[in-house]
Parts: C-alpha cells; structure tokens; sequence
C-alpha cells in the first residue's frame, strides 16, 4: 500500500513540480522560439508516458500484492498486444522526431542576408571581428598572431584591411537582423551560449564553426562558455547587446579597423623604440 | 556431435511439456555430457584461494568489493563537489580541485565502478553459476583480468600525489585542453589516467573473453541460448559490446599519451596555449571525440544491459510470475546493444562536427527508443497479475522503473538534435545522465545484491535497515536529480565552478542548489547503513534456507549452498526449461526449477519454452 501510494505521489508530485516551480527557461530573445515549442511538444507525450507507466505499475503494486492463497497469472507472451505497443512507440517517436529534424534543418542552414560576425575566444575570454565595408572577413592564421596583430589576420589578404576588430568581451548585434556567428578559437575547445538565443555551438581550433540566428528584442545578454575549457571556464563571460539601428551604428563607429590598429601599434613600436634609443 | 545431441534433447523435451500428461519411463534419461568434464585448478594454500583465486565467485567477490571500495571515493568526490556548488562563500576548494574532482568522479562511477561491477562482480559470480558451468573458460586469466584491474585502480589513485595532481580535464578527456597547460593535471595527471585506462582495457579484455566463451561453449546440458536468464543475455550482450568498444577507447588513450609524451599531433592543431604557440599542427580534437563517443555511448549500454537482465529477473522471480515477452526482451537486448554502435554521435550534435550528420544520429538514436521502450512495457506487464512480494529486491526493481523511465524519456529530449541545442552543456545532461545510467543501474545493483547475498554468504541481509536504505536512496535521488532537469532549462551550464548572480538566474536556483547538495549529503549517508548491513550480516544475519526466494534459475539449485568450488559436486546439472516457469496452472508449487524434469512435475501445464 505504501509503496504504491508513493510511486502514485511521485507522479503526481512530479506533475505539480513542473507547473508550479519557478524554475522555467528564460524568455526568448531570438527567432528559436521553435526550439522551445518541441521542447513543449516532447514534455507532452513524454509527459503522458511517464504519467500512464508510474500509474499503472502503483495500480499493479496495489492491486496484486502478495497473497499466499493466489497464483500469479501465466502468460508469457502476447504477440498481438507486443506488437501494437511497439507500433504505438514508433509512431509517438516519430512524432517527436520529425518536427526536431524540420528545425534543425533551419538552424544549419544561414539565410542570404545574414551579416558576419566573427567570435574569437580564447582562455579564457572573447573577442570579436566584423568584415567592415566589404562584407568579407579577412583570413586568420595562428601563426600570425602577435602582439601587434593579436587576432591573427593574414597581412597579405587585402579583405582583412577593413576589419573592425572588438578587443573586448562586449558584443553588440542588430535587432530583427539575421546573424551569422562564425565561430573560432586559437587555443582549446569552447562554446559561445546566450541562454536567451537558445543557440549553441563548440568552437574547435582549427576549424571555423557556425551557427545563426535572428534577435528578436533589445537587451542585455550574458554569454558564457559551455564547453569546458580550462579552470577558468566558469569565468569566461562576455556581453551581448542587442541593439535598435541607431544604437548599433554608434558603437560600430567607435570600433577600429585592422589596417588602423596595425598602424597605431607601429606607431607604438616607433615610440618605443625611440623611448629606447633616449 | 554435440550439436544433434543438443537437438535431440531440445526436440524430448519440448514434447514432453507439450502433452504433459503423458508420461514416459525414460524421459529422464538424458544422455550424459560426451565432453570431458572441465579440469580445474584446486588451491592449496590461503593466497591461492582468498587472494590469488581461480574461482569465478571468489573473483567476482574481489572485482566488487574493489568496484564498490573505488565508488566511495567517488561519493566522497561528489559531496565535496556538491558543498562547493550549494555554499560557493566558504571558499574552501580552488577551480582546479573542483574540476579534478569532477573528473575523477565521472571516470570512477563509469568505469571503475559500474562497469567493474557489472560485468566483473556479477558476471563473474552469475555466468558459471547460471550456466551451470564449473567456472570460467580460462580461471587463470580470469585470476589476471582481476590483478590488472588492481593495477589499473591504483594507477588511478596514485594520480592523486603526482604534482599537480589528479587531471581536471572532465571524465571526456577532450583534447586540446586535457594535456595543454590552462587544465589541472595536465602533464602528469592525465597520462596516469591514460594509462590507468589502457590497463583496464586490456584486463577487461581477458575477463570479457572469458564471459563470452563460457556464455557459448560451457553452458549445462538442454541450456540453449533461448533458456538462459536474462540477467546472462544482458552480462554477454554487454561484454561483446565492450569487446568492440573498449578498442576505441584504447587507440585514443594511446594517441593521446603519443600526444602529450612525444609531440606528436594526432588531435593538436595548430594553437595558441595560454599565449605561447605550441609545435602541434594539424590534428584534429573532433577525432578523439569521435573514438571517445564510439566507446562512450555503448559503455552506457554496457552498464545499461546487465541492470536490464538483472532486473528482468528479479522482477520475474518476486512477482511469481513469467517474465512477459521473454523473447522480444532477447531480442530487444541484442538490437540495442548492436544499434548503440549507431548513435554516438548524438553526444556531439554541437561539437562542430559537420552538421548534417545530425539528421542521421538523431534519426538513430530515437529508433534505439523503441526496443528500449518495449523492454520498460514488459517489465510493467510483468507485474500484471502478478503476485507481488514487496521484498527489498522487488523495491529496489521498481525504484528502477521509476527512476529509467525518467530518465530514459528525457534522453528523448536530447537525442532529438534540436532539442538537444539548448539542453546540451547544461544541468539538464546531468540530470539526465545520473537518472538513467547512475540511479537506475545502481538502484539495479542495490537489489541484485539484497537477492544473491544469501548465494555468497548463505545468510539473509537485515530487511529493516534495508527498507531504511532503499527510501532514503530512492525518495532522495529522485530528489536530487528531478528538480535537476529544470536547472537546465534556466541554462544553468554544467562545469561551472561558480555561478555567481547571473543576470538570467534566479535567486531561487541557487537556493535548489543547496536542497539538491543536503539530499546529496543524507542519501550518500545512506550508504552506510548499506556497507553497515552487507558486512554485518555475514555474521550476525539470519540463516538463509537453501534456495531462499524460490527462484528457478541453476545458481540456486547447487548441491550446497552457497555453492562450493566447482559449484556442482559429481554430476553437473541438466536442463529441461527456461527459468521463468512460475505459478504453472497444475503444478504443486509456484515454481518450476530449470533442472527439474517433466516427469518430476507431471500436470503442469508448461508452455513450450
């Protein structure tokens, strides 16, 4: 009796849990509110089985305790009955399925008009790159990446002149404009996570990753990393703002391109070096 | 040869249970084994019986209390990680021990625990036993697969008092960061760890040879496959997983220790660490990830399998009744283990792996749901009608229904890849992970070990403090890992140290943070009264009655209980059915021994088996 009444209890308690306790996702900030809608859909059916399946067995553990007197049923096998929960099983997964691979779909591929937006981290922070007037990214290679030139662009590669580089952990992007993250790192793995975009990806060394996404509310975003990179890892927040038109184009025009800030450290070493020669 | 005689004696035997009424003078005159009787090692001298044994049981006694000793250390690691996350102001762990704390106690619950358990303790104490064999195939190299395990064990703990200590790489050991310089351990820690693994790589290997051809050549006369226990399909079907798995593990253990020891670049590219340029160039991280999860994802089948058969039995034998579907359970067993070779890398929907690949792994992996499903139904189905004893092995199997089907269907959330894109890295995996590979087997294990002590010492364990035991863990692990979930879903990422006061989170999550670590601190309290009741009870529990919970399968039919080396006396035993014969209509008794022939039963309606 006790023990059916707790598994009956669990049930319930865990139903009451998941409607009333407070702990529920953060409001959308992007256009993958789909995301969260297959969420919902699989918390129905899954919901359901593990409503019906808890109940059943506290009804069996009720219902047929043991009795000195009474022989248990004997029936090894019923093929029709196998065989109808087998097909009732695929069909409930094919329904979660099938809604999950059609967003999916959306999310791996970027729309035309999306713009760039190169994420750059590394233990344990992050840095970004925009293409700048010409819309293209310049190419990256970790040889070349020194102090005057800490993000590694290819000198000769004449796209990366006009980079805007953001040396510092705040990003901001344009509401109700499809963005494109490219995603790169220079030392171990990591992930670039804005719980409210619902977005993810790991950026691996080497390669260059990606995925996009439409923001779809001014704010003021946390990042964080979500794969495990190091003892720092927990520390290794940035800044996402989403911004009105007018609000972006102030920040980007305080932002500096390559061929600039190549100059100013230049400017910097002639200094230095005069400072030396004194 | 053997083969007709086989035939032959299946095809007698089936009839007789088919007209059950008709009785025969030599049904019971089976032809004896035509095959030599095994040899086996006699031991001489304490050393050879206690520590250097030959015997199945004895090892598989070492193997668990070895498993079990290295799992405490694990719930110790636990506690400390969970004070930390509940009360971060008392300062008292660094990043870098929380992550080698983390670290070691994933790869210890997994590896060294549930996996050594299972398939150490239980399939070296079950297979001979249930199969009505002697003892292994080969008990001296059973005796190594045991000592290398110890090797392996101590090479890990030895990592504790390197400097630098244990590595903090997390249990995946991804590359770069495992053997680059911002992750503890990172040029002492992990290559114990590397090595520890290869280690028990290859003792698993001479253990998992072992349990297979015992499996397949060395079961009683009349045990055909379609006979055996579940709990024996699930050991063997996991071992061969294991024997196909492990392999991976192997090479990627290798190659990282090539890595990290000779410089060279099977998973380094070209990287920057912690501002100075490394040699590496050219490797790839994504392959070790790659050979990790197609170890790694039939490693959770390989934990998963054997808790199934385990509680298939049990299930069976407390609710007095035939397990339901016994076939379809067979075949579910074997189609999992074979489709868990399909689905790795569902672990890796956003490891920046090609993305395409996601259509196809999530496709797999929610195909892997229907066997698996089926197997929760005919456990449910089991129970229908049946006559319920709730003994300390019947609450413990139904803690498991509970506690996987939980767990099983939020794996439905993240093996659907675009759910899986905001769950992923987040409390919701962990919580998903400890509810099904964690709780589940170990709440399994918990109740194979209230079943069979009375088989190992010949005493019963005390009911009292194993009911006490069996609330605390269940109520309070469903506790712990529950509310988990929804940690997840706030986005609370897992591996963090500290949270801080995120602006997205809730005071409140904080607050569940700290009743999650106090129900960590009573459940893993618990356990004591657990170690209290299994040591006690060798001595102090009440004598078991020979064959205690009138169970049908061979281990209980041994001349002697708890059985003696060689476990049969002269003769080995015969088998005339499968083990499942309970509350036969026409039969005197509830249950039907494997070895009990028809004549011995005649008016019990037995259905072909």
């Amino acid at each position: 009796m006790i023990v059916a009444l707790s598994i009956f209890l669990i049930t319930v308690g865990s139903i009451a849990f998941h409607f009333w306790s407070p702990w529920w996702w953060t409001e959308v900030a992007s256009n993958w509110g789909n995301m969260d809608d297959t969420i919902l859909l699989t918390f129905w059916i899954t919901g359901a089985v593990f409503v019906a399946i808890c109940f059943f067995v506290a009804y069996c553990v009720w219902k047929y305790s043991y009795k000195k007197e009474r022989r248990a049923e004997y029936k090894p096998e019923d093929k029709k009955l196998e065989s109808r929960l087998t097909w009732a099983t695929a069909i409930g997964v094919a329904a979660l399925l099938a809604p999950g691979l059609v967003v999916w779909n959306q999310y791996v591929t970027v729309p035309e008009n999306a713009y760039k937006v190169e994420v750059f981290a590394y233990q344990w922070g992050w840095k970004y790159r925009l293409p700048g007037e010409d819309n293209i990214l310049g190419k990256t290679d970790i040889k070349y990446i020194s102090d005057e030139n800490p993000f590694g662009l290819i000198l000769e590669d004449p796209n990366g002149k006009d980079d805007l580089l953001v040396d510092e952990q705040e990003l901001h992007v344009l509401k109700d404009r499809p963005v494109k993250f490219e995603l790169r790192t220079i030392d171990v793995l990591h992930n670039f996570y804005v719980p409210q975009f619902r977005g993810k990806m790991d950026m691996v060394p080497g390669i260059i990753t990606y995925y996009w996404l439409t923001p779809t509310r001014v704010g003021d975003f946390e990042v964080l990393c979500a794969e495990y990179c190091g003892t720092g890892h927990y520390a290794m927040r940035g800044r996402v703002i989403v911004d009105e038109e007018k609000d972006y184009k102030k920040w980007e025009a305080k932002q500096i391109t390559f061929e600039k800030m190549l100059a100013k450290n230049k400017k910097n070493d002639n200094l230095q070096l005069v400072k030396k020669e004194k | 040869m053997s083969d007709e005689q086989d035939h032959k004696l299946e095809a007698k035997s089936d009839y007789v249970a088919d007209a059950s009424s008709v009785s025969s003078p030599d049904i019971d005159a089976v032809p004896a084994a035509e095959l030599p009787d095994q040899e086996l090692y006699h031991s001489h001298s304490w050393w050879t019986t206690y520590v250097f044994s030959q015997d199945a049981k004895y090892i598989g006694i070492q193997y668990a209390l070895t498993a079990i000793g290295t799992g405490l250390l694990g719930l110790v690691l636990s506690w400390l990680m969970r004070i930390q996350l509940a009360f971060p102001g008392l300062g008292w762990l660094e990043p870098s021990s929380y992550y080698q704390f983390v670290t070691m106690h994933g790869m210890i619950m997994v590896v060294y625990l549930l996996t050594a358990l299972f398939l150490g303790g239980f399939g070296n104490l079950l297979i001979p036993l249930m199969c009505g064999a002697r003892d292994m195939a080969f008990p001296y190299v059973n005796m190594l697969s045991y000592w290398a395990f110890v090797v392996a064990v101590l090479v890990l703990l030895a990592s504790f008092f390197v400097p630098g200590g244990p590595t903090g790489a997390g249990w995946t050991l991804y590359p770069p960061q495992a053997i680059t310089a911002g992750t503890p351990g990172y040029n002492g820690g992990i290559i114990l760890m590397l090595i520890s693994l290869i280690l028990f790589v290859a003792g698993f290997t001479m253990g998992g040879l072992n349990y297979i051809i015992t499996v397949l050549q060395l079961r009683a006369r009349g045990m055909t496959l379609m006979r055996m226990p579940l709990t024996i399909w699930g050991i063997f079907t996991a071992t061969v997983l294991a024997m196909f798995a492990f392999p991976a593990l192997l090479v990627g253990c290798l190659m990282m220790t090539l890595d990290s020891l000779l410089g060279t670049s099977f998973f380094m590219p070209a990287m920057v660490s912690l501002g100075e340029k490394l040699t590496h160039e050219g490797g790839s991280p994504i392959l070790f990830q790659h050979l990790f999860w197609f170890f790694g994802h039939p490693e959770v089948y390989i934990v998963a399998l054997p808790a199934f058969g385990i509680v298939s039995d049990l299930l069976s034998v407390h609710s007095r009744k035939t397990i339901f579907g016994y076939r379809m359970m067979v075949w579910a067993i074997v189609g999992i283990g074979a489709l868990s070779f399909f689905v790795w890398a569902h672990h890796m929907y956003v490891s920046g792996m090609n993305p395409w690949f996601g259509f196809f792994f999530a496709t797999t992996t929610l195909i892997i749901a229907v066997p698996t499903a089926i197997k929760v139904y005919n456990w449910i189905l089991t129970l229908w009608r049946g006559n319920i004893q709730l003994s300390l092995p019947m609450l413990f199997s139904l803690g498991f229904i509970v506690t996987f089907l939980n767990g099983g269907l939020t794996g439905l959330f993240l093996g659907n890849v675009t759910v899986d894109v905001p769950l992923s890295d987040t409390y919701f995996v962990v919580a998903h992970f400890h509810m099904v590979m964690g709780i589940a087997p170990i709440l399994v294990i918990f109740g194979a070990i209230y079943h069979w002590y009375p088989l190992i010492t010949g005493r019963m364990m005390d009911e009292t403090l194993g009911k006490i035991h069996f609330w605390i863990t269940f109520l309070g692990s469903y506790a712990i890992y529950f509310p988990m979930h929804y940690q997840g879903f706030v986005g609370v990422p897992r591996r963090y140290f500290e949270i801080y006061d995120s602006p997205y989170i809730d005071t409140s999550t904080l607050l569940l943070n700290k009743f999650i670590t106090i129900a960590v601190l009573i459940v893993g309290a618990a356990q004591l009264l657990f170690l209290y009741n299994l040591f006690a009870s060798a001595r102090l529990g009440k004598k078991s009655e020979k064959n205690p919970w009138k169970a049908n399968s061979l281990e209980w039919q041994t001349p002697q209980m708890p059985p003696e080396h060689g476990n049969w006396g002269k003769e080995l035993p015969k088998v005339y059915r499968w083990p499942y014969d309970f509350s036969v209509p026409g039969a005197k008794e509830d249950y039907i021994p494997q070895n009990q022939p028809p004549s011995e039963i005649i008016g019990a309606k037995v259905e072909k088996t």
